[in-house]
């Protein structure tokens, strides 16, 4: 899906139903509501970065300079298939159902 | 002697060594304590009796065979968001209910690995977001100094069940303060070690960039010997550093004398309460005729850190969040495809606090806010990075309060997310900065509700930390303080 084609208009003011549409969450109406005024006042505070300069700072991601771990690519052993499973909400034939994705 | 309950950790390691008691004796101990007391603090969600006593059994069979452990016979209880084999896991959310741990964290099997007895699940707020433990979806932790007050969060039930002699030490876990809060409201040691010192392996992500590991003692040298005992590189955590363990508990008796301690000016402009500040300003004045030095510093950035907290902490939680839908383990709402079926999920079974931040992390993440939030949150914690740099030029450590207030009361900022946020000035900035940072009891507001001083140091010091807690603990009176409740079920009587 484009996000852009379906972006809400105002780009000032945080649309609480799309945005929890993005992550997965339905919102019942008075919790929509709710989270609609709580959220715009958080990002009322949030505004408040826009005071400062940045040009010209390296974001920082991580507070280590760790990168690029490399291990051996060599077999270890791993989660066995059958403790894998045993938090499955549902199974068949040792795999996890799901409702049907292509018709 | 004192009642098995009472002792700290390496008390109980005396005890168990000099053999006047048993681990069972131990852990049936508590046991029983938690059996008498729980019911009124709430740090429990998850106790197996029986498996406890079979692992203390065990570690007195070890003892008895002449093998050594360091931690070996203690029984030490974990926050729920920390994977322990054959033991719930639920992260204080709905969703993970009936969850069982197919593995040992990290930082737990290190602590097998010692010889410790791991026993029961402590409540903590659902994903460790919140302040208080008011976002637990089970149930409410109560403060042992006062049961009509929070315990703070998220690891309030780890800081509880310590001050409460329900466990002699826990693990916590802090993103943005959620060990030094708890463990301030409650009176009890909390250290959040730097960044990349303990494996996260096993620890339920909320921020991964921010999220340490670190324990709850009654005594700074319990936290220096749990904290050597965890630290350490791990294959299974990239971000974990390389290395070996720091040595603390012989570095921390060396005393403070010539020790530059830094105070932020920032942090005693306003917006602290006068109880909290006096027992602070008097602390620093015990640090001074222990030879320390105090000097003014300047972290010019502190005002922008809750900004900046809840833009990277949000973003990271919406990504890391993702993997509850309902697919491979917890719960599942059945739907008709599988969007439909995700959805339903999450809405049931994440509460309002966990929804909030996952809505405002994708919002900071989406097309065309990106830039504006995310990268310039990003920015300007490299900025607040900077001003730590900066500042530990001109000393070892950084002393302020850990919280601008002591405890609250239940429901005092649930109705305002923002006022509840902002109570995390004083810690997120150790998170967002990846140094170390912990909080030790500095006495009483009021006479009766604990109050915490936060010491930080830089980023893989802790010894500078632990020098200046343990010189500050050994010269105070508040180490082995309890709260009323203890003298009222104990063998004293009320």
């Amino acid at each position: 899906m484009d996000v852009n084609a379906n972006a809400p208009a105002s780009p000032e003011k945080i649309d609480v139903a799309y945005v929890a549409h993005l992550a997965r969450i339905s919102l019942a109406p008075g919790e929509q509501e709710l989270f609609q005024q709580q959220l715009e006042h958080i990002l009322d505070h949030v505004n408040k970065l826009n005071e400062l300069d940045v040009s010209g700072i390296e974001p920082m991601a991580h507070a280590i300079p760790v990168k690029n771990c490399f291990r051996e690519d060599v077999e270890r052993p791993g989660l066995a298939h059958e403790a894998a499973m045993r938090n499955a909400p549902e199974e068949r034939h040792g795999q996890f159902f799901v409702p049907r994705i292509l018709e | 002697m004192a009642e098995l309950t009472q002792l700290t950790l390496h008390e109980t390691l005396d005890a168990l060594a000099r053999g006047t008691c048993s681990s069972e004796d131990v852990t049936r101990a508590y046991l029983d304590r938690i059996a008498a007391v729980d019911d009124r603090i709430g740090a429990f969600l998850h106790l197996d009796r029986d498996q406890a006593l079979a692992d203390a059994r065990a570690a007195d069979a070890r003892r008895k065979a002449g093998q050594g452990g360091r931690l070996l016979g203690v029984p030490l209880a974990m926050k729920d968001v920390l994977n322990v084999k054959g033991q719930p896991c639920t992260c204080g959310s709905q969703i993970l209910k009936g969850y069982v741990a197919p593995y040992d964290a990290t930082a737990v099997a290190r602590l097998r690995a010692e010889g410790a007895v791991i026993m029961g699940r402590l409540n903590m707020d659902e994903f460790a977001m919140g302040s208080s433990n008011e976002n637990s979806s089970y149930h409410p932790v109560r403060n042992p100094y006062d049961l009509g007050r929070v315990p703070g969060g998220s690891s309030g039930g780890s800081a509880a069940a310590v001050a409460a002699d329900e466990i002699t030490a826990s693990l916590g876990s802090d993103t943005g303060g959620s060990i030094r809060q708890p463990a301030s409201f409650c009176g009890v040691v909390g250290v959040k070690p730097s960044y990349g010192r303990v494996s996260r392996y096993g620890l339920t992500a909320f921020a991964s960039s921010l999220d340490q590991i670190g324990p709850f003692t009654k005594e700074v040298a319990d936290a220096a010997l749990l904290t050597e005992v965890m630290s350490g590189g791990d294959p299974l955590d990239s971000t974990s550093v390389p290395g070996p363990a720091p040595e603390l508990l012989a570095t921390m008796k060396q005393g403070i004398r010539g020790f530059r301690i830094g105070l932020p000016k920032e942090y005693f402009q306003g917006g602290m309460d006068a109880a909290t500040e006096a027992l602070v300003r008097a602390a620093v004045k015990q640090l001074e005729a222990l030879g320390a030095e105090p000097v003014e510093i300047s972290l010019p950035h502190t005002e922008y850190a809750i900004a900046t907290y809840y833009i990277i902490a949000t973003a990271e939680a919406s990504a890391n969040l993702a993997r509850f839908d309902g697919v491979r383990y917890g719960n599942r709402i059945a739907g008709v495809d599988p969007i439909d079926m995700y959805e339903k999920t999450r809405s049931a079974g994440f509460g309002n606090e966990v929804k909030r931040r996952i809505i405002l992390g994708t919002y900071v993440l989406s097309s065309g806010y990106y830039d504006a939030y995310y990268k310039k949150a990003q920015k300007v914690r490299a900025l607040i990075r900077r001003d730590f740099d900066e500042a530990f030029k001109t000393c070892q450590a950084i002393v302020t309060p850990a919280t601008p207030s002591a405890a609250f009361g239940f429901g005092e900022k649930t109705g305002d997310p923002l006022q509840m946020y902002l109570s995390d000035i004083f810690t997120v900035t150790t998170n967002l900065a990846g140094i170390c940072g912990m909080s030790v009891p500095c006495g009483f507001a009021g006479g009766t509700l604990p109050v915490g001083l936060q010491i930080l140091g830089p980023a893989f010091r802790e010894d500078n930390m632990f020098r200046v807690a343990h010189a500050y603990e050994q010269a105070t009176a508040w180490r082995g303080k309890r709260p009323p409740l203890a003298v009222d079920a104990g063998r004293t009587g009320a």
